[in-house]
Order: structure tokens, then sequence, then C-alpha cells
């Protein structure tokens, strides 16, 4: 398999990096069209959401990148990542992928004094409980009835999945907690045609 | 999904507090004075911006206390952008720094570019719920900091200068410091705790991980997308950006510049292409001409 992307443009690049490379598969950061080319798969790390999608389009990553995403190309977008992914932005203009059907609203719970984790138990994971982090996190306030919600926090969905694209408001790879990467990995990545 | 279940929000831990660092990584912070300014920062693809009273060229020029914005600038820049606001309080000052917090800023900068409003301590920055960034020009400072309760370093360079020597000074400084303690044995590691003038769990952790327990940045003398290249290829994790846009010929193609930079620190021919036809950068200082006095760097310890 060719390697999974982190893109690299901005963000929590390398926390991403680990995650994917400590389930054992290779994994390389990805700036340019010719690295978005040679790679199996794209995780969009947490960063600032309107400096990406900036970036993206200056070094004209964005269009290719989302062509490609409308062909299958399996890709995991967390917090800004699932913000640039999704199709309706509330209040905002800003460059996007807007792949996904869904409506996020950014910072959504305030300020950074308002970031906080949360122990959530689901079935979705397993038995053991998993600490979701929230960093000026975004809401995603609704789907099209085609996503499936795969994880909610006070009923709202905070990962949800559109084919071979995945997205989550809270930050996995701030904890070693690599359950959700796994899931990338053997449900989406491998199970999307390449 | 109904047999789902969560716990409380347990807000203000130190790791939401680093992840918001975490998430500034690779990006610009840029000074701003007002709302256009941010709008302008915003718009050429800053992560975050430092709202101050006056930029660090100024305050240099023009002399006098310099303390905490004015509170109604701040919120006026809040209201202006949706990234991150930071801003600055003095040296010590814990109450400029509650009253930040009671703002909603994102992160404060407890900054020697201020004037400092205590001579021996600063902030305990433990018992605040907003993240606190600190400047360092050697790693017992910033382990120090650390263990007050930063949540970021920078490396504080001498801001307002337009000259990145000593940013560099104190990146090389304080990499060479993590460097030797991964090298030194463990029963050095007690002596060299005190050397440094730093906690001794710090000093054991950087020795056996080899890096800050929280990420570092770069500031103070950045003016070109060159700067900015040079600090992130020396390793730092992003960059502040203070006189050097505001104070340069046109800001905007120039803060763009340096965030294109700083997404492509390692690669020549991109920094070529985006270093062109700029403008004037900020006039810099030379700074064997400076004494002491005058020097932002030597204030905090």
């Amino acid at each position: 398999m060719k390697p999974i992307g982190i893109l690299a443009l901005q963000g929590d690049v390398e926390k991403h990096y680990k995650m994917i490379e400590k389930l054992g598969v290779r994994a390389i950061k990805a700036r340019t069209p010719e690295d978005i080319s040679s790679i199996s798969a794209l995780v969009i790390p947490g960063g600032e959401s309107t400096t990406m999608g900036k970036l993206l389009d200056r070094f004209g990553i964005l269009a290719p990148l989302r062509e490609k995403i409308q062909q299958g190309f399996p890709v995991y977008g967390t917090c800004a990542g699932a913000i640039l992914l999704a199709k309706n932005i509330e209040n905002s203009e800003q460059l996007r992928i807007g792949t996904m059907d869904i409506t996020v609203s950014r910072n959504a719970y305030g300020r950074q004094i308002e970031s906080f984790e949360t122990e959530i138990t689901s079935p979705f994971f397993g038995d053991e409980a998993m600490t979701a982090v929230f960093i000026r996190a975004p809401i995603i306030t609704a789907v099209k009835s085609h996503v499936e919600v795969l994880l909610s926090y006070e009923n709202k969905a905070i990962l949800v999945r559109q084919n071979n694209m995945l997205a989550g408001t809270f930050h996995p790879e701030l904890t070693s907690d690599n359950r959700i990467h796994k899931y990338f990995v053997e449900h989406v990545v491998l199970k999307v045609k390449a | 999904m109904s047999e789902q279940s969560w716990t409380e929000r347990q807000k203000s831990t130190f790791r939401s507090k680093i992840g918001l660092a975490e998430m500034l990584k690779g990006g610009v912070i840029m000074d701003v004075t007002t709302a256009e300014q941010a709008e302008i920062a915003e718009k050429a693809g800053a992560v975050a911006v430092m709202a101050l009273e006056r930029v660090p060229a100024d305050i240099r020029v023009q002399g006098g206390v310099a303390r905490m914005s004015d509170p109604q600038k701040i919120k006026e820049i809040q209201s202006a952008v949706s990234i991150p606001v930071m801003a600055k309080c003095r040296i010590g000052h814990f109450v400029e720094a509650q009253i930040l917090e009671a703002l909603g800023v994102d992160f404060i900068d407890e900054s020697e570019v201020l004037t400092p409003a205590d001579d021996l301590y600063h902030v305990d920055k433990h018992v605040f719920k907003v993240p606190f960034v600190c400047g360092c020009r050697d790693l017992g400072e910033a382990l120090r900091r650390i263990g007050e309760g930063a949540a970021m370093i920078r490396t504080k360079g001498e801001a307002g200068s337009g000259n990145i020597i000593e940013a560099v000074r104190h990146m090389r400084t304080v990499i060479d410091g993590i460097r030797r303690l991964t090298v030194l044995s463990k029963e050095q590691l007690m002596s060299e705790a005190k050397n440094l003038g730093a906690p001794y769990e710090l000093v054991l952790e950087v020795a056996s991980t080899g890096k800050l327990p929280v990420p570092n940045f770069s500031a103070g003398g950045v003016a070109t997308p060159a700067d900015a290249a040079l600090m992130l290829q020396l390793g730092a994790q992003a960059v502040f950006v203070g006189s050097g846009i505001f104070k340069s010929e046109d800001p905007f193609p120039r803060a763009k510049a340096i965030v294109e930079a700083a997404a492509n620190y390692d690669k020549p021919e991109i920094l070529a292409e985006i270093s062109t036809g700029l403008g004037e950068p900020m006039a810099g200082l030379d700074l064997n001409k400076l004494d002491d006095k005058q020097r932002m760097a030597l204030r905090g310890w």
C-alpha cells in the first residue's frame, strides 16, 4: 500500500504522523500536488482551517484534492480538517474542500477557556472509555441522511462518515488512544477502492 | 447510538492548554494593534493574532511604560476575526492576566516586550484557565516558565529590532541545552538542574525525550520570509512576527509571504518565488549599538 499522507501545511501534523506510524502503516507529510498523488489516503490535521484553506488554494492542491476525494480517495479530517471537508460552514465564506454533506459551526463551544476533555463510552469502539479532547472545536450542526453518525457527544455528532470521508471534531491524536485512526485505516482506507 | 455516554466537561486541563499550542504549529502569529490590522493578518493566513497597544518597534522608540492593551481594543479585535486572539500582560502582572482571562483571550503572552511589573516573580500560570506563552533565552529559563505553568515557550529574540541574530542565538542555545541533557548520565542531571536553575523533574523529562514538554516557537526579529524559514529550519515549531509586518512598506503581501514561507520553510525554490517583490522590510537595528538597558530580551529571568 502507498503511504498515508498527513497534510503538512500547518497544524498538529506530527501527532497524526505518530498515530499512523504506530499502527504499522507508513506515513508521509504531504505538502505538494506530487505528494498528494503518491499517497493512498490523507489525514487533515487540527490547526487553523482558514490558514490551511488559503495554503491549499495558493499551492494548487485544493481543486485536484477535491476532485480526488469526490472520486473516492479516503480522507480523515480532525477539527480544522472536518471544517475543510464540510460543504457548509456557518457564517463563513472561507476556502474549503467542501465535499461532505455536513454543516459545521466554528468555535461553537466558545473561546479557548471553554476547550475541554471528556470520557466517552460507546459500542462503536469497544468497552473501554475514550478521552476526547476538544480545542476551540466546531460543532456539526446538521448532516444529510446518507451521512453516518458514528459518535456523538451531548447529542451532537462528533464523528461522522460519508463513504470515503471521515470527519471528527475532537483530537484523538492528542491522546495515546489510536482506535479512531485504526478505524480509519481498517474500515475506510482498506475498504474503499484506492 | 443510544448506548453512548459521556462524562462532564473537564475544562482547562494542561492537555487542552498545550492542545491549542499544538494546533498553531507551522503557523505565523502576528502582532496587531487594531481590528483593521487583525483583519489583514487573518486574510494573509495568520493562525492567530497578538493584540497589543503598540508594536515593539514603537515601544522602543517612544519609551515610557508599556502595559496590557486597552480591553476595548482587544474586544474589537476579537469581534473582527475568527482566529485565536492572544494578548500580552507584563511580567509578573497577574491582575492584567486575570483581566485578559476575563476578556476571553485565547492565550496570554507574559511578555518582556512590556515593562515588567515584578522584578522577582513571574505569574503563577497554573492557577489560570487560559494558557500562557512565555519567552526564554536558554533552556533553564524555558523550564522555569514551564514549571510555572506555561503551555508554550517562545525564544525571545530581540523584539522590535528587525534583526534576527538574537532569535537565532536563543533558539540555538535552547536546542544545544536540550541536546546536552540527552547525553549526560543520570548522576549528572541533578547538578545540571542546579546549573540551569530548572526543576529537576523537567530536566529528567527533557533528558529522556530530547524535547521540551510544550511546543517551542520563535519570536523577536523576524522581518522577512527567509527569517521565518530560518527559525523553522533551526527547530522552531512556529513563528511570532511583531513589528516585521506592520512596520514594513506593504504589510499584506509581506504577511502572506511569511505565512507561505512557514509552510514551505525547507523548499528554497518556493521561498525564492514568494520572497520576490515584497517592497521594503522594516528598518532594522544594529544590536551592537544597543546597551543592555535597551534590550528587551534581558527582562525576565
